[in-house]
């Protein structure tokens, strides 16, 4: 009954994880690969020619981000972007003071950043969210001390779709500044899941940094970038090179930049419309499981049809009574594809850092599946998911001793 | 065969592949106890352990006949690997008409793993707890026995 799905049918729903390349960004990157491939560093005109598109790029990002070119640095992705923030502001700052305000639901890439400046002297404060993943500017607020050099607050979560108050935050931040006649502290956001969905207006949102990266706007993977204000100073973390204002060295990866300029620029285009059909489907979705799924928990904030407190794309539910990763094999069996907070499917062993904070326990949280919809997600796609889910869910039931009361 | 085991098994344990015995007992299960049936447990004995909070929670029932395991139902919350190897553990108990009760006490985790052709390394220590459910069953056998 449960072997391999007959008609082949896939269905992605891990775009939370990372995208496909979009057709246009393909197009896009593809002459920068084999004809136009020169070293933007070269004075030959094939160098002076990769330089342009460099520029141009850089140009259209930060059009994008109402920022200014020289405020654009390109890195290797993500992860690379929260760590030049991280350690960059760090180490330039850490005579002013060696205490940073981040929480407890960033994604690992700030997370394991900060633990490793925890064993190099810094003090971490880590807020805690309420129980649907938000943090209070307020108690950003209350956290800055004067020896505070920056604040890493995530713009979107990337489990359960939350997505923070962050130019409420940065306004308190501003506050602060202005009422103690200082520059510290510097604010940074991870914007990696929200830079094809919300608007990017560096200045509405008021940080100092930002990153994001391509692979999940259906751009190319291996390129991400930090947004660095002006007069905001950072020490590099990779050396060997002058490029990227002397703060990130290394040949520029021009096909990855056209490919995150093109990407960027399709996604914002399209994002209002796109977010609408996401949210429509995501709802229908819950609504599907929750018709015929008894014994579901949606993880998360509340589902509105207003796309500002939660990802459109994000749904995350607790099946209570089974595991998550016994479910994800079953689905994975039907060609379906999608994540779970339980501890089995992590290196660590250790239960969705997320689900914890936001005060599920652990039963709750080992049960739990994240669907994250995109670009190619239709409603056949749901419906044929819905057409083995209840069942899974029903044969693992069967087996399981668990039995919770509700 | 022999590739796929090394490949599940490396040498830090980071590989998730499960092996085809694996998928064999996760997607085709033998002789769990399911909820609907309403199965009369009466003969039987129970070892229960783990609990959801710690992600895998088993329970196995034995009928014991003649100081061989009659029978054998379970219960498993828990991973692929976890479901896979109570699935396998009854399979061995059941086998050549019944293991002795002697032969049941001394199966370890190892032998559960091995027979399921190797399992990621990280996943030993928390999704095999059968042994050790059945170490309790049969615990309780011995005590009911004594009375």
């Amino acid at each position: 009954m449960f072997g391999k799905s007959k008609d082949n049918l896939e269905v992605y729903l891990d775009h939370a994880a990372t995208t496909y390349v979009a057709d246009e960004v393909i197009k896009a990157m593809e002459p920068f690969l084999a004809d136009s491939f020169g070293n933007p560093g070269g004075l030959y005109k094939i160098g002076r020619e990769a330089n342009g598109v460099l520029n141009d790029a850089r140009k259209k990002i930060a059009d994008i981000l109402h920022a200014m070119s020289d405020n654009i640095i390109f890195t290797s992705g993500g992860t690379e972007s929260d760590n030049l923030a991280i350690f960059g502001v760090a180490r330039k700052h850490i005579k002013h003071g060696k205490h940073i305000i981040t929480t407890k639901i960033e994604h690992h890439a700030v997370l394991h950043c900060m633990k490793k400046l925890e064993s190099e002297g810094f003090e971490i404060t880590y807020l805690e969210p309420d129980s649907q993943g938000f943090i209070s500017p307020k108690k950003v607020r209350e956290a800055i001390r004067p020896d505070t050099i920056l604040i890493s607050i995530m713009m979107a979560n990337n489990e359960i779709g939350t997505v923070e108050p962050i130019a409420d935050i940065g306004r308190e931040i501003l506050k602060y500044r202005k009422s103690n006649n200082t520059e510290y502290p510097f604010f940074h956001t991870d914007a990696c899941q929200t830079a094809g969905v919300l608007e990017l207006d560096v200045e509405k949102l008021h940080v100092d940094l930002l990153t994001f990266n391509g692979s999940k706007i259906y751009g190319p993977k291996g390129i991400g970038l930090l947004y660095k204000r002006r007069g905001v100073n950072i020490e590099p973390i990779i050396y060997g090179g002058h490029q990227e204002f002397g703060l990130r060295a290394g040949t520029e990866n021009i096909p990855g930049i056209v490919g995150l300029a093109k990407a960027l620029e399709l996604a914002q285009e399209k994002r209002q419309d796109e977010n609408m059909r996401l949210v429509d489907l995501r709802n229908y979705f819950w609504q599907e499981i929750q018709t015929k799924i008894k014994k579901v928990e949606l993880n998360g904030p509340d589902l509105l049809s207003n796309e500002y407190t939660r990802l459109p794309n994000n749904l995350n539910v607790t099946f209570l009574d089974i595991e998550g990763e016994a479910l994800l094999l079953y689905l994975d069996a039907k060609g379906i594809y999608c994540s779970t907070g339980s501890a089995c499917t992590s290196l660590s062993l250790d239960p969705s850092h997320v689900l914890a904070a936001c005060g599920k326990p652990h039963e709750t949280i080992h049960g739990s599946l994240r669907f994250s919809l995109g670009k190619r997600t239709t409603k056949a796609d749901i419906d044929y998911v819905m057409e083995y889910l209840p069942g899974i869910v029903e044969k693992l039931r069967e087996i399981s001793p668990v039995n919770t009361r509700r | 065969m022999e590739n796929n085991v090394a490949k599940i098994q490396d040498k830090d344990g980071n590989s998730w592949l499960y092996s085809e015995k694996v998928r064999e007992h996760f997607f085709h299960p033998k002789n769990m106890l399911l909820n609907s049936e309403n199965f009369d447990l009466s003969d039987y004995f129970e070892g229960r352990v783990g609990s959801p909070a710690c992600g895998d929670e088993m329970v196995i029932w034995i009928k014991i006949e003649n100081n061989k395991i009659a029978d054998c139902k379970w219960q498993t919350f828990g991973c692929g690997s976890a479901i896979a190897s109570t699935s396998v553990l009854s399979e061995m108990l059941l086998e050549n008409n019944g293991m002795t009760v002697e032969e049941a006490l001394k199966i370890t985790p190892q032998d559960i793993t091995e027979r399921l052709g190797g399992l990621p390394a990280r996943k030993i220590h928390c999704s095999v707890l059968g042994d050790q459910a059945l170490q309790l069953a049969i615990k309780n056998w011995k005590k009911q026995a004594l009375i």
